[in-house]
């Protein structure tokens, strides 16, 4: 089986960002970056497809400046095979142009699947999985939480509000991973070893036109809370006469 | 004359309050620009009966798809439909950023080849320009986005728009759907209620939450026993607690799990890190109960009670349960 990996270079979020002084781009002093939460799983799921059949490979693609380099080592370090580096300097919001660079990248490839994350934890806008998978004219599946690929056919669950569906399409097809599948393994040493020799292509990055941009970035309003009304048990009429009279949510 | 267009969100033959949302937030535009609002109502036949609904929330006509196959959500022969439709003639498109929405709107964005607006928390139409809010970095900061789009394809999150009432014709128009939607490649086999049939967490007015600070799986008990009290309230959990395998990972509230802003929060034995407040920090009202009267929680929480969760709880079910009964 043939797997390719679309992964994104992401800051830390595990941090409070601020905003730097051009007013549309965050502050990078001292954050540092990874692949996103998402891209993660879906690096995991497509490995471990490859390990349990005993074959197949796994390309991971990233598209981005010369330091997303970084982030496909950590991929290759975690088992997959081999990377391509679409490079752009600067930053890419319209998921529908990222789409078309990676098409433009698998579109005579003949992977059996293309996964991505559900989403990029930086932007949020979960589209280019979907996109992707437009462009290549392929069957599409999003947000999988379970995942069990057999003799061409893909059987998935996506959680919903309240409520979870079953869906199958056949292969060859593109899949958005969530959370709850599998959690990217921590390389081993081994793994870093063999990654420094796996083969890197660097390719300019095809991207479509742009008609999705960023304006401007702001950070939303502090809240202002910090009301200790009580200590343990003897609290709680105090708190429920204020969700009543204050608050009016009782 | 261009018109707005909106999805109208049903689940197992129901209108789900995201679709009337969108409705909403189409009538607004539609006020703006002169054109009508069109409301899409797709389901098992039957669902008709809902154009009146969305009628009184400001559709001017009802597209009505009513067919066993779109029993089930039908994404591929959804997505044809709208594109369909919506190709021509529309300025905007509206859809819910849930589950299916998310899905919906960025496979209707493909089939026409344009870039859209994903997860929207506010939004401007101009003549030639749309500009949106939505929230990134896990929350943490707001973009703001042109979108050089016609149709100006967007979904949006819970509550960026709260459904208000409008009325207008509502003419039905039955519609067919656009391939037959018996034989597309992406076959959705079974749907169904998760385990509990609670309050959806994206839905409630009210969540109440438990952290580690519960200590085991079984404490969770007092947290669905407080939910109940409430009657219109879903249970949430942190990162900590889903990773543990205590709670389902679609319960997980934060940076990586739902993100939500309901009238109430209450944080049960919730620490308040980082990544859990990015979660829930703009709900309206937020209660912590936590021991340690250190944690960050609490400078967030409109109110807060220092103490061990494990005996506050069963004290707050009952006085929410008395207040509840007067």
């Amino acid at each position: 089986m043939k797997i390719a990996v679309c992964i994104k270079r992401v800051p830390d979020q595990d941090v409070r960002f601020k905003i730097a002084p051009d007013g549309k781009s965050i502050d990078e002093t001292g954050l540092k970056y990874d692949m996103s939460d998402f891209d993660g799983y879906a690096t995991e799921v497509a490995i471990q497809i490859t390990e349990k059949a005993g074959a197949g490979e796994v390309t991971v693609i990233s598209i981005g400046p010369d330091a997303v380099q970084e982030t496909l080592r950590k991929a290759l370090s975690m088992g997959a095979h081999r990377a391509v580096h679409l490079k752009h300097d600067a930053p890419v919001h319209d998921g529908s142009a990222i789409a078309a660079a990676l098409a433009a990248e698998l579109k005579d490839a003949g992977c059996d699947l293309v996964l991505t994350g559900r989403m990029a934890v930086d932007t949020q806008n979960r589209s280019v999985g979907a996109l992707l998978a437009g462009k290549l004219g392929l069957p599409f599946i999003g947000a999988i939480s379970q995942l069990d690929v057999t003799s061409g056919t893909v059987k998935a669950r996506r959680e919903l509000e309240g409520a979870y569906e079953l869906v199958e399409c056949p292969l060859p097809a593109v899949l958005s991973i969530d959370e709850g599948i599998a959690r990217a393994r921590y390389p081993s040493l081994k793994g870093i070893m063999a990654a420094k020799k796996k083969p890197m292509d660097v390719r300019p990055a095809r991207l479509g036109e742009q008609r999705y941009v960023l304006q401007a970035l702001e950070l939303p309003p502090e809240r202002t809370g910090g009301r200790i009304i009580g200590e343990g048990p003897d609290a709680v009429p105090e708190l429920v006469r204020l969700l009543k009279e204050e608050a009016k949510v009782l | 004359m261009s018109h707005v267009f909106a999805f109208a969100e049903t689940r197992f033959g129901k209108l789900r309050r995201a679709g009337l949302e969108a409705v909403t937030a189409a009538r607004q535009v539609a006020d703006q620009t002169g054109g009508q609002v069109h409301a899409m109502l797709a389901g098992p036949p039957g669902i008709g009966e809902h154009a009146a609904q969305l009628a009184r929330h400001g559709a001017d006509v009802v597209l009505v798809l009513e067919h066993e196959a779109f029993a089930d959500y039908n994404p591929e022969a959804l997505a044809a439909t709208i594109r369909g439709r919506i190709a021509s003639g529309y300025r905007a498109a509206f859809f819910a950023a849930s589950a299916q929405g998310h899905d919906l709107t960025a496979r209707v964005a493909a089939a026409l080849d344009l870039a859209y607006a994903s997860d929207v928390t506010a939004f401007t139409v101009a003549a030639d320009i749309v500009t949106v809010k939505h929230p990134g970095y896990t929350n943490k900061v707001i973009q703001t986005f042109q979108l050089a789009c016609t149709p100006a394809i967007i979904s949006l999150r819970s509550g960026a728009v709260l459904p208000a009432e409008a009325p207008r014709a509502g003419t039905v128009e039955q519609i067919t759907s656009a391939v037959d939607p018996g034989s597309v490649r992406v076959k959705v086999t079974k749907t169904e209620a998760a385990a509990g049939g609670r309050m959806d967490l994206g839905e409630a007015p009210v969540i109440v939450s438990g952290g580690r600070g519960l200590k085991e799986a079984a404490n969770f008990k007092l947290v669905e026993d407080l939910a109940a009290a409430f009657g219109n309230a879903a249970v949430g959990a942190t990162r900590a607690v889903t990773d543990d395998g205590w709670r389902p990972h679609s319960d997980q509230i934060g940076q990586t799990g739902r993100l939500v802003s309901p009238d109430l929060y209450i944080a049960c034995g919730i620490s308040g890190a980082i990544q859990h407040l990015a979660g829930m920090r703009t709900s309206k009202t937020i209660v912590a109960i936590n021991k340690d009267k250190d944690a960050p929680i609490f400078k967030i929480a409109d109110y807060g009670i220092v103490g061990d969760v494990m005996q506050v709880l069963p004290v707050l079910t009952e006085a929410v349960k008395k207040a509840k009964a007067g």
